[in-house]
């Protein structure tokens, strides 16, 4: 610790995380199946107070972090969070607020201007209204993520719009692209659901057609080249049926960390449904500590805990072996190939598995609640392949 | 809500003054020591030439006078690298990180 804070400081520096993705709380007033949450959620009564938070921020600004990622649950049922921003602009970091859109005032949100907020990423569930309340468990969702759009760009900030994509909305992707437009929104995230978590028990519901999944790609594709300076797009797309996996995090412990509601820093949102993995936590042992030499970080880091096919890949500081937690979600140990991957054995299955379920009526929801039956959704979880 | 057919691409020339908009912030990244333009989500890491451009972008000179200072500093011809220097600031513009 002391050498990390010292003369070593430079070097740390060089190799410190680019963005802190912040789960400020759990709380959220929507219900989306695939959130990224995980199945467990923290309580609000164990949450980092307001001052536990800005250390948190001090502690990035002072180890390199460039930007921050506000985001929950829902980042502003935290009253303080005019405070936590104004901290981060004051510590030089750029802040992005990602949040479900329907619990802002305008007040709020030009007191987040005033204070310094960078960006707003408005995350919506369809353009089909009834739609997007089914998906979210939550009514008239879509007229006040409207009315928030509008105050955003009133105040010239600029407006990302997050799009999850699934068999029950990929249908209305060109509208969904238009929305955005109409929106004033410079950033379109069409983004794929990712399969752990809530998604991964709800992937027979949402998972769509290989079909489908290309004719998304084709959609975005040429909306890219319609709309090109008006509007860019970060398309995130279905790996079940990539060829090569997604570079996850940009690889594990390479540039981003998360920080829980209760102060747990994390490789990534979902490494917690890894199990046998040590998470530190910020109110016992300093960010750039654990950032350094948690075993949690130094599990996957780099390539020396790669297997085969991983080890003698050419791609293998390209995706850095894809997604830990997909590799255990399917396969069972994390350090396998991310299934998602043509190398991997378990790939066929997964494409296998992919269409089947694609092909046979959703089934209905899991909504993402805090309850106490999570159990009983974690062991589906973890034996996937009986599914 | 607009049907958002009045947004146009903004087309980089000659005249045009090029201005960074407030959310996109260059900084200088001390530990990793480089340039960086801090954007919604995004990190660029501008190179030298392109810093020199994007510094000088304060909505009050022109492309063209922005050529006439770097070509002056770099001691070369202006029109050796107008259009380098057009050409970076439309992908600039395309990705909103640029406004003229």
């Amino acid at each position: 610790m002391t050498e990390a804070n010292g003369a070593n400081s430079e070097v740390i520096c060089a190799t410190a995380p680019e963005g802190v993705l912040a789960e400020l709380t759990h709380r959220c007033p929507l219900q989306c199946p695939y959130c990224s949450n995980p199945l467990d959620m923290d309580r609000a009564a164990n949450e980092l107070n307001t001052e536990e938070w800005i250390d948190v921020f001090r502690q990035a600004a002072e180890l390199g972090v460039l930007q921050v990622h506000l985001s929950g649950g829902e980042p502003t049922v935290r009253r303080d969070l005019e405070e936590i921003v104004g901290k981060c602009a004051e510590f030089g970091l750029y802040s992005n607020l990602i949040t479900a859109g329907v619990t802002l005032t305008r007040e709020r949100l030009e007191g987040l201007a005033a204070v310094g907020l960078d960006h707003v990423q408005l995350s919506i569930q369809d353009v089909d209204a009834a739609n997007a309340d089914r998906i979210s468990s939550y009514k008239r969702g879509l007229e006040k993520k409207i009315q928030l759009a509008k105050w955003v760009r009133e105040l010239d900030m600029p407006l990302t719009i997050n799009a999850p994509i699934h068999r029950q909305n990929i249908d209305n992707l060109e509208k969904i692209i238009d929305f955005s437009v109409a929106l004033g929104a410079s950033r379109l995230e069409v983004a794929h659901v990712q399969y752990y978590g809530w998604a991964f028990v709800n992937r027979a519901a949402l998972i769509p057609t290989h079909q489908q999944a290309l004719w998304s790609v084709d959609v975005v594709e040429r909306a890219k080249e319609r709309l090109k300076g008006i509007m860019t797009f970060d398309l995130v797309v279905p790996d079940y049926y990539a060829k090569t996996p997604k570079p996850c995090m940009g690889g594990w412990g390479r540039r981003f960390l998360n920080v829980t509601p209760t102060g747990k820093v994390l490789p990534c949102h979902a490494a917690e449904t890894i199990p046998g993995l040590q998470f530190d936590n910020v109110r016992e042992r300093p960010l750039l500590d654990i950032w350094l030499n948690s075993s949690a970080f130094e599990a996957f880091r780099g390539t020396d805990w790669m297997a085969e096919p991983c080890r003698s890949c050419e791609l293998r500081e390209v995706d850095w072996g894809g997604c830990r937690c997909q590799a255990f979600a399917f396969t069972g140990d994390a350090r396998n190939t991310d299934p998602a991957c043509g190398k991997s054995s378990l790939h066929k299955e997964l494409v296998a598995l992919a269409n089947e379920e694609a092909g046979k009526p959703a089934p209905p929801f899991v909504y993402r609640r805090i309850r106490s039956d999570v159990a009983e959704r974690k062991s589906a979880q973890e034996s996937p392949a009986e599914t | 809500m607009g049907d958002g057919a009045d947004r146009r691409r903004v087309i980089i020339e000659r005249g045009s003054v090029p201005n960074l908009p407030r959310y996109v912030k260059l900084r200088h990244d001390k530990g990793r020591d480089r340039w960086v333009l801090l954007a919604p989500e995004r990190i660029l890491t501008p190179n030298a030439v392109a810093v020199d451009v994007v510094r000088r972008c304060d909505g009050k000179r022109s492309v063209e006078a922005i050529a006439c200072e770097l070509a002056e500093e770099y001691d070369a011809a202006v029109e050796d690298i107008i259009a380098d220097i057009i050409e970076m600031l439309q992908d600039l513009a395309d990705k909103g990180y640029i406004r003229a």
